[in-house]
């Protein structure tokens, strides 16, 4: 009951992602806890794709490996997705592709999906449409999904379309019926039942989270240049700002430039947060290649600018519609020369949203740039949660002198550290103050941004940028840390794994009694407890997504070396979204391995 | 942070309309070498800026990497100044002025790090169309990086070595005109008159101003075989007009014959008025600006003059349709939607 996953395998264009999110949402508004995985290839249309529905009375949303219950639309790769299914599975498929010959231990429901499709409309294109909605009412009667959930989702989905409302409400009637008459649903071992799980929650994706986050925290200017999977991130930002941030005289607060590429990407956002807008881009891995020497030049010359990375599959242009966390080491220390970065580590919707915010403040606070880093498996797929909260904050503009100070000051230095905190005071163009001025550049410079060669300002500067960087740790997102009672292994993770995290460690102790410590990155710089962690625990699991152990290699450094030695890495890098089962497997063979 | 100044209270003898002297434009001292053409167009930009009366502190001063782009240091020094990467200081400039559109900006560049690496942000500027003065000192060679060819040096010139160039140079101009760039003008750094006059007139003009500025490398091209010379820059100079310069804040009067002159009113009230040479050239025909720029390149003839204007054209920040306030100094309460905003947006997620 209410603990299955669904998978739909169709080809890509076929739109079948009206439906999938209609058979989603219906599922969600009886109450049970559900998330969505869509995994898509990078190709328009024809090729093969699987969208996954995890319903899970516990609330786990992370991927689940296992599918229950298939939906086999594709012809091409009906057969491999019917060997793959564990044995006892449902599999609801095209009668014509001929399914149950291959395997005797599953259930199987043949619909003739195009003859039913058929009668209700000649249009073939819109046939294939329907035929999409009609699984969806065969899978609500064998899955016992409220009927009025289901048209009230799809009257969401259709919104203002009276006739595709019409059109599909009688498909899904169409499926229901054939459903009811020709199989006997008793043989379905799941089911759903009402439950209150999901009162108040909303379903979104990632990257509109963070652009919610962005218009919140007052963004500005936005340049971009569409790049899988972070386009959806300024596109959602477009939406947004056009909605809520044009002014009563019809003027916008804001400026949204699709760039030529990602150079100029990073430069106009440079360009704008120099002269003192909250500016911003979004990007994936190739192209914070490209931008790595602008983004050299804004550490150096101190301009306030953030980054969204949300990444896919590396190197080179890798599988960009899968996921990953391989960008970290490339974010942390992006460009040439001594440079080292802020990057916040979102692992939810809601942190998107809270990150995107807390990343303008942190930009103007430090005057250096400030990576978000998210990945395609959160940006790109729908996730519940709780409702953001309003962030009820002054917005921190950061130390920046008006032509009134400069009255008091008389004159300023531009790289002085006047509060021991390695962070310097700027001005804007345009500040209208004979000392307000000076000069950007990304060579040498003095503290009064005079061009220097000489040896003393280039450490001096070099230093405070050092000492800059340790003042960030205390004020970027600190880690979640649940030290469990007893336990002498932890995990240490950041970003989308914690969904699979918190599940693994919920199996890690009914299943093996086995309780095992969590800390959470949610930033780099790290903060002084992550010695504390591994002083506490006699072995720590680093859990990510790439196959370099990028995020141990960054922690090795800080640790001292008496404590290097209990690092442990757990790694998973096929490109598809981590599992709790994967974590657990890999975890508990290690900890047996150690006791041997 | 205030944008719209006020002038100094007294007005000193040699003053602007707005009360500052030549030194208010000043920059520092120049580290080039002795002679480089480079430092003639900042003693021009110098000159223009404070003819015109253009408040210095609303100056943004732009540029990439080469000698040329670290002339900005060397002028207006009461302006911020931005010397970026190589080659892409037109979208640093973009950003400048989305941030705040009510600053003036100017832009210096090289012909390596515009024709060669810059190429693509270049061509995107004037796409755009972003308010802006763009100038190009140009000396057929890579000044800092000691005497390579650029992308501008004519075929068959010759480097200090003696070694010919083999690739035919790239039109800045005509490609500029061909991308839709409304103010387009070629200029020598040794004709200090029209120089100023044409930046005069850029000032007033609304959308990216282009100039293409022959500006010879005394240390790497100025020798004999090099089309980018002084010498051979006066020998073959052809001049399209005279130009003068009628600012907003001037009455016209008319002290030609008619048909003599050509007048073509700016964007801010001002004209720009055009002495015609023998050729009675049009400067707001496009198919005119096309044919002699070809006519001057098979003949080896080195024009100068505004080559193409156009006053009609929409800017990028006018196509942007922002608030007129810089968006940088916004205040919270209009760059943060409401609680309840938020909340209609959860609820339609729910
Ligand atoms: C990415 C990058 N590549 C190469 C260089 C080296 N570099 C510095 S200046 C320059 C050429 C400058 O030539 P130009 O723009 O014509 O200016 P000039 O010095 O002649 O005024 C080059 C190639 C650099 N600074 N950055
Ligand atoms: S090398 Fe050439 S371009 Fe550079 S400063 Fe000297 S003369 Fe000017």
């Amino acid at each position: 009951m209410n603990d299955f996953s669904i998978q739909v395998a169709t080809v890509n264009g076929s739109g079948s992602q009206s439906s999938n999110t209609v058979l989603m949402r219906s599922i969600f508004q009886m109450g049970i806890p559900v998330s969505g995985k869509n995994l898509f290839p990078s190709n328009i249309a024809g090729l093969p794709t699987w969208f996954t529905i995890r319903a899970n009375k516990d609330g786990w949303i992370a991927r689940r490996k296992e599918i229950d219950f298939l939906i086999a639309m594709n012809a091409e790769t009906a057969r491999e997705d019917v060997m793959n299914l564990d044995p006892n599975r449902v599999v609801v498929y095209e009668e014509t592709l001929k399914l149950n010959q291959y395997r005797k231990d599953l259930t199987f429901f043949p619909v003739p999906f195009a003859k039913l499709a058929t009668e209700i409309i000649s249009d073939s294109r819109l046939r294939k449409l329907l035929a999409n909605m009609i699984y969806v009412g065969v899978v609500g009667e064998l899955l016992e999904i409220d009927p009025a959930e289901m048209e009230v989702a799809l009257t969401k989905q259709f919104k203002g379309k009276a006739k595709a409302v019409a059109l599909n409400k009688t498909a899904l009637e169409v499926g229901r019926k054939y459903a009811k008459e020709n199989f006997d649903k008793t043989t379905v071992p799941y089911k759903t039942q009402r439950m209150n799980a999901t009162k108040d929650k909303i379903i979104i994706d990632g990257n509109s989270a963070a652009a919610l986050g962005c218009m919140f925290g007052g963004v500005t200017v936005a340049t971009w240049y569409p790049i899988t999977p972070s386009s959806s991130l300024c596109e959602s930002l477009a939406d947004y700002m056009k909605d809520y941030r044009i002014e009563k005289d019809g003027k916008a607060s804001f400026a949204i430039v699709q760039a030529e590429d990602e150079l100029a990407a990073i430069g106009m956002a440079i360009g704008a947060g120099w002269a003192g807008a909250r500016s911003m881009t979004s990007t994936a891995g190739p192209g914070i290649s490209l931008m790595q020497e602008f983004i050299g030049l804004a550490y150096y010359a101190e301009i306030p600018v953030v980054i969204f990375d949300i990444t896919r599959v590396g190197p080179s242009t890798g599988l960009p519609t899968r996921t990953q966390q391989s960008d970290i080491l490339s974010l942390v220390y992006c460009s040439h020369g001594d440079t080292k970065h802020i990057v916040l580590l979102p692992a939810s919707v809601s942190e998107c949203f809270s990150m995107a915010y807390q990343a303008f403040d942190l930009t103007e606070r430090f005057q250096t740039p400030i990576f978000v880093m998210s990945d395609l498996d959160l940006g790109m797929n729908n996730w519940m949660s709780d409702p953001f909260e309003y962030p009820k904050i002054k917005f921190d503009r950061g130390k920046v002198l008006s032509a009134e100070d400069l009255k008091k000051l008389g004159s300023f230095k531009r790289y002085g550290d006047v509060d021991g905190d390695g962070i310097p005071y700027r001005t804007l163009p345009g500040t209208n103050h004979p000392a307000a001025s000076y000069f950007t550049r990304g060579s040498g410079h003095n503290d009064r941004a005079v061009y220097s060669e000489r040896p003393d300002d280039y450490k001096n500067n070099m230093d405070r940028l050092n000492k800059k960087y340790d003042t960030a740790r205390q004020e970027v997102p600190q880690p979640e840390i649940d030290n469990a009672k007893g336990a002498t292994a932890g995990l240490l993770a950041f970003g989308t794994t914690h969904f699979a995290i918190i599940e693994s460690l919920d199996q890690l102790k009914r299943e093996y009694n086995m309780p095992v410590s969590y800390y959470r990155l949610r930033a780099v710089p790290f903060t002084n407890d992550l010695i504390e962690f591994f002083e506490k625990h006699d072995r720590v699991y680093i859990v990510e997504q790439n196959r370099d152990g990028q995020m141990e290699m960054l922690v090795k450094l800080e640790l001292p070396a008496n404590l290097v030695g209990k690092i442990r890495s757990i790694r998973h890098y096929s490109g598809i979204p981590i599992d709790a089962r994967f974590v657990t497997d890999e975890l508990v063979a290690a900890e047996k391995g150690e006791r041997q | 942070m205030s944008t719209t100044m006020q002038p100094p209270a007294a007005s000193p003898k040699h003053s602007n309309r707005l009360g500052y002297v030549t030194a208010d434009y000043k920059g520092a001292d120049s580290t080039l070498c002795a002679g480089c053409g480079h430092d003639a167009i900042t003693s021009q930009i110098i000159k223009a800026f404070y003819e015109y009366g253009v408040e210095p502190y609303n100056v943004a001063k732009l540029s990439g990497i080469g000698c040329s782009s670290k002339t900005p240091a060397y002028f207006l020094s009461r302006s911020h100044g931005f010397n970026g990467v190589h080659g892409r200081m037109p979208a640093l400039a973009t950003g400048v002025l989305l941030a705040n559109k009510q600053l003036v900006s100017i832009g210096v560049s090289g012909d390596g790090d515009t024709a060669s690496i810059g190429m693509g942000q270049f061509v995107h500027l004037l796409r755009r169309n972003v308010p802006m003065i763009y100038i190009i000192e140009n000396n057929g060679v890579y000044g800092l990086t000691k005497g390579q060819f650029s992308a501008t040096a004519d075929l068959g010139s010759k480097a200090k070595s003696g070694v010919a160039n083999d690739l035919p140079p790239i039109d800045v101009c005509a490609m500029a005109i061909e991308l839709g760039c409304n103010f387009v003008a070629r200029s020598f750094a040794g004709d200090p008159k029209q120089m100023v006059s044409l930046l005069k007139a850029a000032l007033g003009h609304r959308g990216t101003a282009m100039f293409d500025v022959i500006s010879p490398c005394v240390t790497f091209n100025n020798h004999d075989g090099s089309t980018k010379s002084y010498k051979y820059a006066k020998d073959h100079e052809e001049l399209l007009h005279e130009i003068s310069f009628v600012p907003f804040f001037e009455q016209i009067t008319v002290d030609y014959a008619e048909g003599e002159t050509k007048d073509v009113e700016l964007h801010d009230g001002s004209h720009i008025r055009l002495r015609k040479a023998d050729k009675g050239y049009d400067p707001t025909s496009k198919a005119e600006a096309f044919n002699t720029l070809r006519q001057c390149q098979e003949s080896n003839e080195f024009l100068t003059g505004l080559i193409y204007i156009n006053e009609q054209k929409p800017d990028f920040l006018s196509l942007l349709n922002m608030t007129d306030d810089p968006l940088a100094t916004l205040p919270q309460e209009r760059t943060q939607p409401s609680e309840n905003d938020l909340r209609e947006i959860m609820a339609d997620l729910m």
